[in-house]
């Protein structure tokens, strides 16, 4: 191995060190100051104000259902993807794609283009009492739409990688579909799910411009932590906004860590 | 019916997989996308042809398209500096600065706009060094650029990074003791077969910026032809209830995007087909 000489690799570590620091490191670093700018007690009081937490419970249910609902949808299209060779599979794997080069603005309105007052059901759910633009059903909506491809994206390359000889071998001892798949297909590819969910749910937490668009932007109703970022900052609660983001900053960072130490010990266990 | 496609095809699943993956794709992408593209024909072709008379998106779109690019642009040689210190170079920290190079990815927007709208603000730790050299960044296109540059910067790494991998040092080495110059190394040996993944990266960032919201709107001003940005003029049209103006900007932002992709996947196939000079896998 002959790399770099000595003053060549100083000048590209230092230059790294300088790249990183400003342009990633700084933004983390304002958010932990500015949120304690009054103290961790102001920080950890703004967070439990009724609104916060409401906005917190918000986040939480709607990202539990989107991870559930996505995490199995692209379990199923994975397995269908990969374990069977048919015609269209090509299109099938960019349609699943497709919602990651969606402008999140656009996987809101799409919503209220199908759901709005002036959407194509918006004068029958309006008749029946039905909210779903504005509600909490919309957020849903929006949220399953941008963390849609996750699940399936990070899990399709492993099982294409794992053949079906495991699961063919599982079937001729009488093992049945259910059963295959939970016993013999997922535990092999049980690191990848697990990053696909962790991904899922980091943007599920953290998505802003899709939910904002078919949100009410109602504080303690319809705010989901992101959105309730937007209300503080815009109302010059510096502290609290901070607060909030510090919080998210934090989950986006386990989130980070966790996924690689993941794909560190997949890499490790597959060599 | 399993049995009938057991003995068909050897494995289970075929359409229970079929059917749940189906009705997973179909209510949540298809159906809203099928609205997105069809709505704008709904009210007829006079409609659409006041909105697509609108100089106002016209602008918002420009500002969009060359903000995305010249962030893309300057996060290439960014991207390429990252790339070669954590593949090539003796790095402390290596882990660390690897996990970091992926919180753009992570952080979700709301946050990234309030701290890069703070940082670069007037009274910021950047923004009030930059003011007293005269420079305002915050709520200014220049604000726009900044928070874009964040966005796309994984892109171009995590886009070169393999590929570097795969080129074996000795190529360079081979290159100097050849006589050639470092400038002549960097631009014969080492450039070309970088070249496919930068412009996949760049691209990949671009499509990514042109669609961005969250990180924007704090830092940009967000003045009508001048700093706003479409996805912002998207949220304004629905606010108006001017649902076509919405879509008909939606439907040009959607199909820029996905001719990037496209052209990503052709420039991959063409590298794995080995037309294009080849990096690893």
């Amino acid at each position: 191995m002959g790399g770099p000489s000595r003053g060549g690799n100083a000048v590209l570590v230092a230059g790294t060190y300088l790249t990183v620091l400003a342009v990633l490191v700084l933004p983390v670093l304002l958010v932990m100051v500015e949120a304690l700018r009054a103290g961790l007690g102001a920080a950890w009081r703004s967070l439990l104000d009724p609104d916060a937490l409401s906005a917190i419970r918000l986040t939480l249910e709607v990202t539990l259902v989107a991870v559930i609902v996505n995490a199995f949808g692209g379990v199923m299209a994975a397995w269908l993807v990969t374990k069977y060779r048919f015609r269209g599979r090509a299109a099938l794997v960019a349609l699943i794609e497709l919602p990651i080069s969606v402008s999140p603005v656009i996987a809101g309105l799409v919503w209220l283009l199908l759901f709005g007052r002036q959407g194509w059901w918006g004068d029958w759910l309006d008749r029946h009492h039905i909210q779903i633009a504005f509600a909490t059903p919309g957020i849903l909506l929006a949220t399953l739409f941008v963390t849609f491809p996750y699940v399936a994206r990070t899990l399709m390359p492993l099982m294409e990688q794992q053949g079906r000889e495991a699961e063919e071998a599982a079937f001729l001892l009488g093992a049945g579909f259910w059963r295959t798949l939970w016993r013999v297909t997922l535990p092999d590819a049980r690191w990848a799910l697990l990053s696909g969910i962790l991904l899922t749910t980091a943007r599920a937490i953290g998505e802003f411009g899709a939910v904002s668009v078919v949100s009410g932007h109602i504080p303690g109703l319809t705010e989901t932590m992101p959105l309730h970022i937007e209300t503080l900052y815009n109302g010059y609660q510096t502290v609290a906004a901070f607060a909030m983001a510090a919080l998210l900053a934090l989950i986006a960072m386990a989130t980070v860590l966790l996924r690689s130490f993941l794909e560190h010990d997949f890499r490790k266990a597959s060599s | 019916m399993v049995f009938c496609l057991r003995r068909r095809d050897g494995l289970p699943g075929l359409s229970i997989s079929i059917a749940f993956t189906l009705v997973w794709i179909g209510l949540i992408v298809v159906l809203p996308l099928t609205a997105l593209v069809l709505r704008p024909w709904q009210d007829g072709g006079a409609v659409m042809l006041r909105v697509l008379h609108d100089g106002r998106m016209y602008a918002a779109l420009r500002v969009s398209f060359s903000c995305a690019a010249l962030a893309a642009l300057i996060d290439v040689p960014l991207g390429l500096l990252l790339a070669w210190a954590l593949v090539r170079a003796r790095l402390p920290g290596r882990r660390a600065v690897d996990a970091l190079i992926d919180l753009p990815f992570a952080l979700p927007t709301a946050v990234t706009g309030i701290t890069l709208a703070t940082l670069y603000g007037p009274t910021g730790w950047i923004g009030a060094l930059l003011a007293r050299a005269g420079i305002r960044v915050a709520y200014t296109p220049a604000g726009i650029v900044v928070a874009l540059m964040f966005v796309g910067l994984p892109f171009i790494v995590r886009a070169v990074e393999p590929v570097l991998r795969g080129l074996p040092p000795e190529l360079e080495e081979a290159g100097l003791l050849l006589g050639a110059s470092p400038w002549q190394n960097f631009r014969r040996v080492i450039l070309p077969p970088l070249l496919p993944p930068l412009v996949a990266g760049f691209s990949l960032a671009f499509a990514r910026c042109i669609g961005e919201y969250g990180s924007v709107i704090f830092i940009a001003g967000n003045q009508p032809f001048h700093s706003e940005i479409a996805p912002l003029l998207i949220v304004v049209r629905l606010q108006e209830y001017d649902y076509e103006g919405a879509t008909a900007i939606a439907l040009i932002l959607l199909l820029s995007a996905l001719m990037c992709m496209t052209g990503v996947a052709a420039l991959r196939r063409r590298v794995s087909r080995g037309l294009v000079a080849r990096g690893a896998a």
